[in-house]
């Protein structure tokens, strides 16, 4: 019975032709809308997390710890949830970097007699550790630790991106749920628009003892066969851009760490199977309408 | 109540039936039996409800009061999925024919065992037997707007007797064909009488009774006002 529906299915794309495409290209807008702005959001998402690797914790140190403290206070570090690794710079390292920093200005150090510099710390963070609360809590466990004078890790700029970050995810989820609708809607309008000039078809069938399973499950198959359809062809014409795109751009715009990239295997599989959702519901909608009718 | 058949071999009867669309009345307290294997006619002038009571047949329409019952079905209880179950036992040719326009003859004659779950191999068999029937084997491939009305007719007769259905109903099936066609169909729904189908023929054509003979159920405003007994091509009195 399958391999007739598919059938049906199959000769009623071809025989309804135009009315298939449009439902197909008008799929395909959407999907190459939608996929824009997937992919706008997991290259945004990708340069936050480059920026996240820059993140780090800075521990000064009082000048009185000894050896075995530094070595105690290393494992003590270490052994905090969140901390990845960490770096010793000792204060003449520390006046090192920021000559080479300021080189420039070379003049302000002629007249420095002593380095005013502390011993110091740099603490890397691990990826999970990327929520606001959390590193908070890790530079306050370091702070409370003997021997270190201050923790440092740009609070106010991190606190910042935090919320940024968030706001972008929000925005990322609303958006799509907001383009779900609005691509179910307007499917579920075109392909209305099909089972419409259909209708008397629809009409026969019923009237020579088909059951609403005979009559729906060919449609469905269409929706999913436009579904797909509709998602290949709207990432075939992003894929196109990106690379027309991409190799006509200058990376040199681009943060060091980032390399713009197309969407993923899983991506794109998930956007073909929720188009495919999407021409399935549009039929389901519609026609629970039409035949209630 | 104006009998139209035995009681013990009933395959419709219709129970103080009413019809209505909002304040017009369509049918008015119908009651009537028809037997299987009947041939009967549901004659009248036009506007009289003859189409509007094939329909509560096939429950095209859910009546506003009163009984149907097909084949023992009472048809005010029949769930709404059980409706196709219940249209299978029909064969209907429509005046207007309602051939799927962008299937072949063979799909459209197809689809009603399609939509009975029957195997391809059955199909093919029953559908090329059925339309060699009706003289348009040469026909199967080709769509129905290329075919002329006559044809278009003999495939809608083919299409409504390719099931072995018990019950033949049939709205004007002659009304807009020539004399030669409208014979040839009423030679086939006759064929299908002799096998054992109960046919039952809406139509206002008094000449078309007189050819055939058979149960005459007159509608008149909506009442069913006579029910007679026409001969072949003799009695013609309740014209």
């Amino acid at each position: 019975m399958i391999t007739l529906y598919f059938k049906r299915a199959i000769d009623d794309i071809f025989k309804n032709r135009f009315l298939n495409l449009v439902t197909v290209i008008t799929i395909s807008l959407s999907i190459l809308i939608a996929s824009s702005f997937i992919l706008f959001f997991v290259n945004a998402g990708a340069v936050i997390n480059s920026w996240k690797k820059g993140l780090r914790i800075m521990a000064y140190l009082e000048p009185t710890i000894s050896k075995t403290g530094l070595e105690e206070l290393k494992h003590a570090i270490l052994s905090i949830d969140g901390v990845q690794r960490l770096q010793y710079i000792p204060k003449q390292e520390a006046l090192r970097r920021l000559k080479a920093q300021m080189k420039h200005q070379a003049s302000l150090f002629e007249n420095l007699t002593d380095n005013p510099l502390p011993d110091s710390f740099e603490i890397r963070m691990t990826a999970i550790a990327d929520s606001w609360q959390k590193i908070e809590s890790v530079a306050a466990r370091i702070e409370s630790l003997p021997w270190v004078d201050e923790v440092e890790y740009g609070q106010r700029w991190f606190a910042r991106f935090a919320y940024i970050t968030t706001l972008f995810r929000l925005a990322s989820y609303a958006m799509g749920i907001l383009f779900f609708m609005a691509i179910v809607f307007i499917v579920a309008n075109t392909i209305r628009l099909v089972i419409y000039s259909r209708r008397e078809e629809v009409e026969i069938m019923r009237l020579v003892g088909a059951t609403d399973n005979f009559i729906k499950i060919p449609f469905y198959i269409e929706g999913l066969i436009q579904g797909a359809l509709g998602a290949i062809l709207g990432l075939g014409v992003l894929f196109s851009s990106f690379v027309f795109i991409t190799s006509n751009m200058d990376q040199g715009v681009l943060p060091d760490l980032f390399h713009l990239q197309f969407l993923s295997t899983a991506i794109v599989t998930g956007i073909i199977i929720s188009s495919m959702l999407v021409g399935w519901l549009g039929c389901y909608i519609s026609l629970k309408q039409f035949l209630n009718a | 109540m104006i009998p139209a058949g035995g009681e013990k071999s009933s395959i419709i009867r219709m129970f103080h039936v009413h019809l209505n669309y909002g304040p017009k009345k369509a049918l008015i307290d119908i009651t009537l039996d028809i037997a299987k294997n009947q041939f009967v006619f549901i004659s009248g002038p036009s506007g009289a409800g003859k189409t509007t009571l094939l329909k509560l047949f096939y429950y095209g329409e859910p009546v506003s009061e009163g009984q149907v019952l097909i084949d023992g079905i009472n048809l005010n209880r029949i769930p709404r999925k059980r409706i196709p179950y219940l249209r299978r036992k029909f064969g209907i040719i429509f005046q207007d024919y309602k051939l799927i326009p962008s299937k072949t003859v063979y799909e459209n004659v197809a689809l009603v065992l399609e939509a009975a779950g029957k195997k391809p191999r059955l199909i093919q068999k029953k559908v090329k037997s059925v339309l060699r029937l009706v003289d348009m084997e040469d026909r199967l491939k080709s769509f129905p707007p290329s075919l002329s009305g006559g044809e278009q007719q003999r495939i809608a007769v083919a299409r409504a007797i390719v099931g072995d259905p018990k019950i033949i109903l049939a709205d004007e099936p002659t009304g807009s064909l020539d004399d030669d066609s409208a014979d040839t169909v009423l030679e086939l729904l006759r064929g299908v009488h002799i096998r054992g189908a109960t046919v039952i023929i809406a139509t206002h054509d008094k000449t078309l009774i007189r050819k055939t003979g058979g149960h005459v159920l007159y509608l008149k405003q909506g009442r069913l006002e006579t029910s007679t007994f026409i001969e072949k091509k003799y009695d013609n009195t309740i014209f």
